[in-house]
């Protein structure tokens, strides 16, 4: 599928006769090999899922956050190289404490995925530096307009806003269900999305080939007064169980049709 | 012979401008090393807040300051707000203004990191009150050695890490004590007798609140740079931080000694 790059893959400064940048192509390869995250814009919030696998038996279950607070209201949930992440992550906080500094009010969405942009982009112009193999996944609330809004920022610097988003190994399927959704005409609550991701990362896993995973939830809304935290973990209880309850009888739908045939 | 000349005239030139432009740079240099210029500290302050006072009582802490800045001897800003809170914790007050605003500006900004990078979403972890008055001593203790200081002095009130009222006291130069009662400015030398008085273990709210008021009112009587329009602060064990809105506090002028001030004296009390 993808061409070798012989020669022309060495260094983020070399493009490759067809246009491409092969470095920054093997860093978002770093994000699809890693753990699925999904971001859905809601009418009354963002809410921000990281699916982690557990790779070790002895690991201490809720160490390695993925989704961490960045601004008083936005959150980052991350996928990919966690050391990568973790330090756009870092440049985030700074920007945002920067901002605060400076202007005195909470760094707007938009302004904060701008930079991170620009950070993960500065990465791919330099012979002597990677680019991050992280993509970052930013919630947030703009206190002027007064609205939600999501962004993903990829290896090579690409940022978008978005209803929703996916990135890690389950993205294209997740992406497709998502679509199903159909936010920008329809769009849900938080407690629905909650619901839905939960959905999503259980239909996606699959129990003999990978590994137990801990699913991770973070939201901003109305109801947390636009301050990014934790779903509250008999939420996520409670999402996960009507999950399984969803996936089982679509299951038992699909037995049902096979039988009919 | 002339060419050899013009080389030996261009050498000396460049020689001449090589060591201006060197002594340039060293002059640079040295007025950018380790000491602050005189042009870059404190020396005075300018707009000044006076007096903050505060004290425990049985269940909290509370502090009490008046809304004034002064402008040296002019009463410029009347609703200047002088005690700030910083998540579960009060900071107050007197001294230059703007190094008041830059030291709750800092709190603010450790607060906020505090939240976002605590360990877990789950947890958010500030820092008490006592914990808040050690990094300020750090902080303004730094600045002192430096010869560049934030010309304040700070109450700090809330909790300790166990939960018990916590009160503590910082300086510009960065000096500290905690104690039940503490004040700044004209405050230590009039209002802590007032307060060492009347203080028990026991005191209850309303008897804290009717104490400061009254110690207040003494420093509007005697406190040139005070005035009588108040804020009263409180942060009490069930986690309750609040800050009154400012009220004016009614003052008596018909004492003896002020409706006749040379009453016994001959002439008109000068020299």
């Amino acid at each position: 599928m993808a061409s070798s790059g012989s020669g022309y893959d060495l260094s983020s400064s070399t493009f490759s006769p067809d246009g491409r940048i092969f470095q920054v192509e093997y860093a978002s390869k770093a994000v699809e090999n890693s753990g699925t995250a999904i971001g859905i814009l809601c009418k009354d919030g963002v809410v921000l899922g990281v699916n982690k696998p557990l790779l070790h038996k002895m690991l201490v279950p809720g160490s390695s956050q993925r989704i961490h607070t960045v601004s008083a209201s936005s959150g980052v949930a991350m996928t990919g190289f966690i050391p990568d992440g973790r330090q756009v992550v870092n440049r985030a906080r700074e920007e945002a404490a920067n901002y605060k500094e400076t202007y005195g009010s909470t760094i707007p969405p938009k302004i904060l995925g701008d930079r991170m942009a620009t950070y993960v982009h500065y990465f791919t112009l330099h012979g002597s530096l990677r680019p991050f193999g992280a993509s970052c996944l930013v919630g947030g609330y703009d206190e002027v307009t007064q609205t939600p809004e999501l962004y993903m920022v990829e290896p090579s610097g690409t940022t978008y806003s978005y209803y929703a988003c996916a990135a890690g190994k389950g993205r294209q399927p997740a992406k497709t269900e998502l679509e199903k959704l159909d936010l920008s005409k329809t769009p849900i609550t938080c407690e629905e999305a909650v619901k839905q991701i939960c959905r999503i990362i259980y239909m996606l896993h699959d129990e003999s080939k990978d590994k137990p995973f801990e699913l991770e939830l973070s939201w901003l809304s109305e109801a947390t007064q636009w301050k990014h935290k934790g779903v509250p973990k008999d939420v996520i209880a409670s999402s996960v169980e009507w999950a399984k309850a969803q996936l089982e009888e679509e299951e038992d739908d699909d037995e049902e049709d096979g039988m009919e045939e | 012979g002339k060419s050899i000349q013009k080389r030996l005239a261009s050498c000396v030139v460049s020689i001449i401008i090589a060591s201006l432009l060197f002594f340039l740079i060293l002059i640079m240099a040295l007025s950018l090393s380790a000491n602050a210029s005189s042009k870059e500290r404190t020396t005075r302050p300018i707009v000044t807040g006076t007096s903050v006072l505060g004290i425990k009582y049985d269940g909290g802490v509370m502090l009490a300051a008046d809304t004034l800045c002064s402008y040296g001897s002019m009463a410029k800003y009347k609703d200047a707000r002088r005690i700030h809170a910083i998540r579960k914790t009060l900071v107050g007050g007197g001294g230059e203004y703007s190094d008041f605003q830059s030291v709750v500006q800092l709190l603010e900004a450790e607060a906020l990191e505090d939240e976002c990078t605590s360990a877990s979403l789950y947890d958010t972890h500030s820092n008490n009150a006592k914990e808040t008055w050690n990094y300020l001593r750090a902080v303004m203790y730094n600045r002192r050695n430096k010869m560049n200081p934030l010309w304040n002095d700070l109450v700090v009130a809330g909790m300790d890490a166990e939960g018990a009222p916590f009160l503590g006291w910082v300086d510009k130069i960065g000096t500290t004590f905690e104690d039940n009662l503490v004040a700044t400015g004209f405050g230590s030398y009039l209002a802590i007798p007032l307060l060492r008085e009347k203080y028990r273990p026991d005191l209850q709210e309303g008897e804290a609140r009717a104490l400061l008021e009254d110690c207040m009112r003494v420093l509007f009587y005697r406190d040139c740079r005070a005035l009588n329009r108040i804020q009263i602060a409180k942060v009490d064990q069930e986690g309750d931080v609040l800050i009154s809105e400012p009220y004016e506090l009614d003052t008596q002028w018909d004492s003896a000694s002020f409706v006749t001030p040379v009453a016994d004296l001959e002439g008109d009390g000068g020299w």
